[in-house]
C-alpha cells in the first residue's frame, strides 16, 4: 500500500493553563491522496484541534502534543522554522469559518494571494499576480480583474470564502483543511461554496479533511466519515456505513437529533445530558452517562476500538460483539 | 394598502394581527450628514397568526426577519404598520407594556440575554417584580419555573450565567419569558447556537410548555429542517418582504415562489446517492440598500420576466386557500409567461 497523504497515530493534545484540558484523547486517522474525511462532532468534541495539529496552529507553549502526526511521510511535530513555513501554505492549507479574520484587511486580496505563492514558489511578483488572477477565477468570483485589487471589507460573505479558497488553493497544496467553512453562510451561499469545494478537491487531486458540525454538509463533501466524541473518535467509515448504518450510540442519537426527515411534531429522540468537561482524560466511555444502550463495564474501561471492516471502526463495547462473529 | 389579491377565507378573529409594518433604517455618512441610503429592512409585511399555533419565519440574512420580530414587541419602533393583539391595536387599544406581558421574546445568544450579575432566580424574578409583585411571590414563581423548564430550582436558582452551558441558559431564558404568563413567545433563533443534541431537548420542551400552557410560537430560524418540524405554518421572507406563506406541509412539498424553491433546494442533501448537483442560485443575496425595483428576487431568479423588474408582485391565493405567494407567475393578467413544470 502507498504511503498515505495523512497518518494521525494516537494523538493526545492537552492544554495548560488555568485549568487543564484534554482536548484530544488517542485519535488516529489515516487520509489517502485525492480523499475527503469529514470529522463530525459537537463543540468541545476536539474536531478542530485535531484538524489545528495537521498545521501546528495551536499556542506552542500552553499545549502538549504526544503521538504521531505525519504528512507525506514528514513528522508535522518535529518541524520548526523554514520547514515549517514551507508546510503551512505549500504542502497543507486551510480554510476558517470567518475569512474576515483569515484574510488580512490592510492589503488587497490580489497582493495576499500573489506573496503566498511569490513565498512558496519563487517567482516574481508580476507572477504572483498572474497566479492570484487564476486563482480568483478557478473559484469564480465575479470579474477577477477587478477583484483582484478590492480589500476584503469591499466583498461581500460568499465572495469572501471565495478568495479565501483562492488563498488556500493559489499553491496547489496536497492537503486542504477545511474548519466549518460554510457555517455563517446563508442557506443558497453555502451550497455553492459545497460544490465549489468538492470540484476543486476532485480537479486537483487533493486531499480534503472537513470539519462540521453538520451531517448534511458531510454528505454533500465526503468519503468518509469520522465521528468525534470528548476528543475520541468514536465511529469512522465510510459515508454510506456511517449514514445508513451507525453503530455507536452516539452517531445514533446525532442522526436522529438531526431532524432531516422527522415527521412534524413527533417527539425527537434527543440524546439526554451534555458532554463531559474533559478536565482529566477519560478513563471510561466518555459517553456512557448519556448512553441509552449503557452496561456495567461502560463506567469501568475505555471502550475496545473494533475493527469492522477495512476502514470501519467503532469504540464501542457492544461493537465488539457485533464484530465477533465474523 | 391590502397585499392581499383575495380575501381570506372568514376564520375567526386571529390571536396576532400584523398590518403591513414598515421599518426604513437611514444610513448615516452622506454629503453633510444626510442620509447616505436607505435600509429597507422591513417593508410592507403583514400576516396573521391564529391561537395556539406555530408560524415559522424563514429567510437569509439581510431578510428582515429578526427586525420583523423586534417590531412586533417594540424593541425597534415601526415607521408604519399595525400590531393587533386579540383584536385590540396596540397602542391605541392597549399599552405597549400591557403587549410586553402577552408576548415575550426569547433570543440566540443565551449568554447576552442574562444579566452576569444575577442568579438565575433573580433574573427570572426580576420582571414580575418590576410589575408589582412581592419578592416571596416572585422567587416563588421563579422557582416553579425553574422545575417547568427541566432545571431543579435547589441546583440552579441561585447559580450565575457563566456556571450553566448553553441549553441550560437557553431553558433560563424561556423560563423568564414565561414568567408573565405571555399568549405569544417569539423565538428568534433561539436554538441554534446549541449543539444538535442539546437542541433537540430544547425543542422538546417548546413542545411540551406549549400544549402544557396554550402558548403560540413565532419560531424565527435560518434552519428549515427544524422550522418544518415544529411550525404549523411558514413565512418565508426576502429583502424586507413575505414572498409566499402557507401551511407547512403545502409550503414545503410544493413551494410556489422561485425564491422558496431555491431556499429548499439548497438544503443539504441527507443521501450519500444524491448529492445535490446545482446550486439552485448563483451569488450572494443583494443588499437591503436600495434593493432592486419590482420583484425584488427578479435579479436572481431563472423565471423573471419583463414585468418582474417593473412592477411589484401581490400575494396570490394558491390552490390551498390558506397558501399564498407574491410572485407575478401566479398572477393572471400579469404579462408574466409562468414558471412551466420545471421548478
Amino acid at each position: 500500500m502507498t504511503q498515505p497523504l495523512v497518518d494521525v497515530r494516537d494523538l493526545f493534545v492537552t492544554f495548560h493553563g488555568e485549568r487543564t484540558v484534554h482536548a484530544v484523547n488517542g485519535v488516529s486517522l489515516t487520509l489517502q491522496a485525492g480523499e475527503t474525511l469529514s470529522i463530525l462532532g459537537e463543540s468541545g468534541s476536539g474536531k478542530s484541534v485535531t484538524l489545528k495539529t495537521l498545521l501546528r496552529l495551536l499556542p506552542e507553549k500552553r499545549t502538549r502534543i504526544e503521538g504521531g502526526v505525519r504528512v507525506r511521510g514528514v513528522d508535522v511535530t518535529t518541524l520548526s522554522g523554514r520547514s515549517l513555513a514551507d508546510h503551512r501554505g505549500g504542502v497543507v492549507s486551510m480554510i476558517f469559518q470567518d475569512p474576515m479574520l483569515a484574510l488580512d484587511p490592510v492589503y488587497t486580496i490580489g497582493e495576499q494571494i500573489a506573496e503566498a505563492v511569490m513565498r512558496h514558489e519563487g517567482v516574481s511578483r508580476a507572477a504572483g499576480r498572474v497566479r492570484a488572477l487564476e486563482a480568483l477565477t478557478r473559484v469564480r468570483i465575479p470579474s477577477p480583474e477587478r477583484r483582484l485589487n478590492a480589500y476584503p471589507h469591499e466583498m461581500s460573505g460568499g465572495m469572501r470564502q471565495r478568495a479565501m479558497i483562492a488563498l488556500a488553493i493559489a499553491c496547489r497544496p496536497k492537503l486542504l483543511l477545511a474548519d466549518e467553512p460554510t457555517t455563517a453562510l446563508d442557506a443558497t451561499v453555502q451550497i455553492q461554496i459545497l460544490l465549489l469545494l468538492r470540484e476543486l478537491q476532485q480537479e486537483f487531486g487533493m486531499g480534503m479533511i472537513f470539519v462540521t458540525h453538520d451531517i448534511g454538509v458531510a454528505v454533500e463533501v465526503s468519503d468518509r466519515i469520522a465521528v468525534m466524541y470528548a476528543g475520541q473518535i468514536v465511529e469512522t467509515g465510510s459515508l454510506r456505513e456511517v449514514i445508513s448504518a451507525p453503530q455507536h450510540p452516539y452517531t445514533r442519537g446525532l442522526l436522529a437529533a438531526n431532524l432531516h426527515g422527522a415527521a412534524k411534531g413527533e417527539r425527537l429522540s434527543a440524546i439526554p445530558g451534555a458532554p463531559p468537561a474533559l478536565n482529566e482524560a477519560p478513563t471510561a466511555c466518555p459517553f456512557a452517562p448519556r448512553c441509552p444502550s449503557k452496561i456495567d463495564v461502560c463506567e469501568r474501561i475505555l471502550p475496545p476500538v473494533v475493527r469492522l471492516g477495512p476502514e470501519r471502526y467503532v469504540r464501542c463495547v457492544h461493537a465488539a460483539a457485533v464484530a465477533s462473529p465474523a | 394598502m391590502s397585499v392581499f389579491a383575495t380575501e381570506a377565507p372568514a376564520l375567526k378573529t386571529p390571536l396576532l394581527q400584523i398590518n403591513d409594518l414598515t421599518k426604513h433604517f437611514a444610513l448615516n455618512g452622506g454629503f453633510l450628514g444626510r442620509a447616505a441610503g436607505v435600509v429597507r429592512a422591513v417593508d410592507g409585511v403583514s400576516f396573521d397568526v391564529a391561537g395556539g399555533e406555530t408560524l415559522g419565519i424563514v429567510g437569509e440574512s439581510g431578510c428582515g426577519k429578526s427586525t420583523t420580530a423586534r417590531l412586533l414587541v417594540d424593541l425597534i419602533r415601526p415607521d408604519s404598520g399595525q400590531v393587533v393583539i386579540d383584536g385590540r391595536l396596540v397602542g391605541v387599544d392597549m399599552s405597549v407594556r400591557e403587549m410586553r406581558r402577552h408576548m415575550q421574546m426569547v433570543f440566540q445568544d443565551s449568554y447576552a440575554s442574562l444579566n452576569p450579575r444575577m442568579t438565575m432566580e433573580d433574573a427570572i424574578a426580576f420582571g414580575p417584580m418590576v410589575n408589582g409583585e412581592s419578592k416571596a411571590r416572585a422567587l416563588g414563581l421563579a422557582h416553579e419555573l425553574l422545575a417547568k423548564v427541566g432545571l431543579e430550582p435547589v441546583r440552579f436558582a441561585g447559580r450565575y450565567p457563566h456556571e450553566l452551558s448553553g441549553g441550560q441558559r437557553q431553558r433560563v431564558n424561556i423560563a423568564r419569558a414565561l414568567a408573565f404568563s405571555p399568549k405569544i413567545v417569539i423565538l428568534d433563533e433561539a436554538v441554534s447556537a446549541l449543539d444538535k443534541s442539546v437542541e433537540a431537548q430544547v425543542l422538546n420542551l417548546l413542545a411540551d410548555l406549549k400544549s402544557e400552557l396554550n402558548l403560540t410560537y413565532i419560531f424565527i430560524s435560518h434552519d428549515l429542517n427544524v422550522v418544518r418540524h415544529i411550525s404549523d405554518r411558514v413565512m418565508v421572507m426576502y429583502l424586507g418582504q413575505v414572498v409566499e406563506i402557507g401551511p407547512v406541509n403545502s409550503l414545503y412539498a410544493q413551494p410556489a415562489h422561485p425564491y422558496t424553491r431555491a431556499l429548499l433546494g439548497a438544503m443539504p442533501s441527507m443521501d450519500p446517492d444524491r448529492r445535490t448537483m446545482e446550486a439552485p442560485l448563483a451569488g450572494d443575496p443583494p443588499n437591503p440598500i436600495n434593493p432592486p425595483t419590482g420583484c425584488r428576487f427578479h435579479t436572481r431568479c431563472k423565471f423573471a420576466a419583463e414585468v418582474c423588474s417593473q412592477s411589484q408582485p401581490i400575494q396570490h391565493i394558491l390552490a390551498d386557500a390558506r397558501h399564498y405567494a407574491a410572485c407575478h407567475a401566479y398572477t393572471p393578467g400579469s404579462g408574466h409567461p409562468g414558471l412551466g413544470m420545471s421548478s
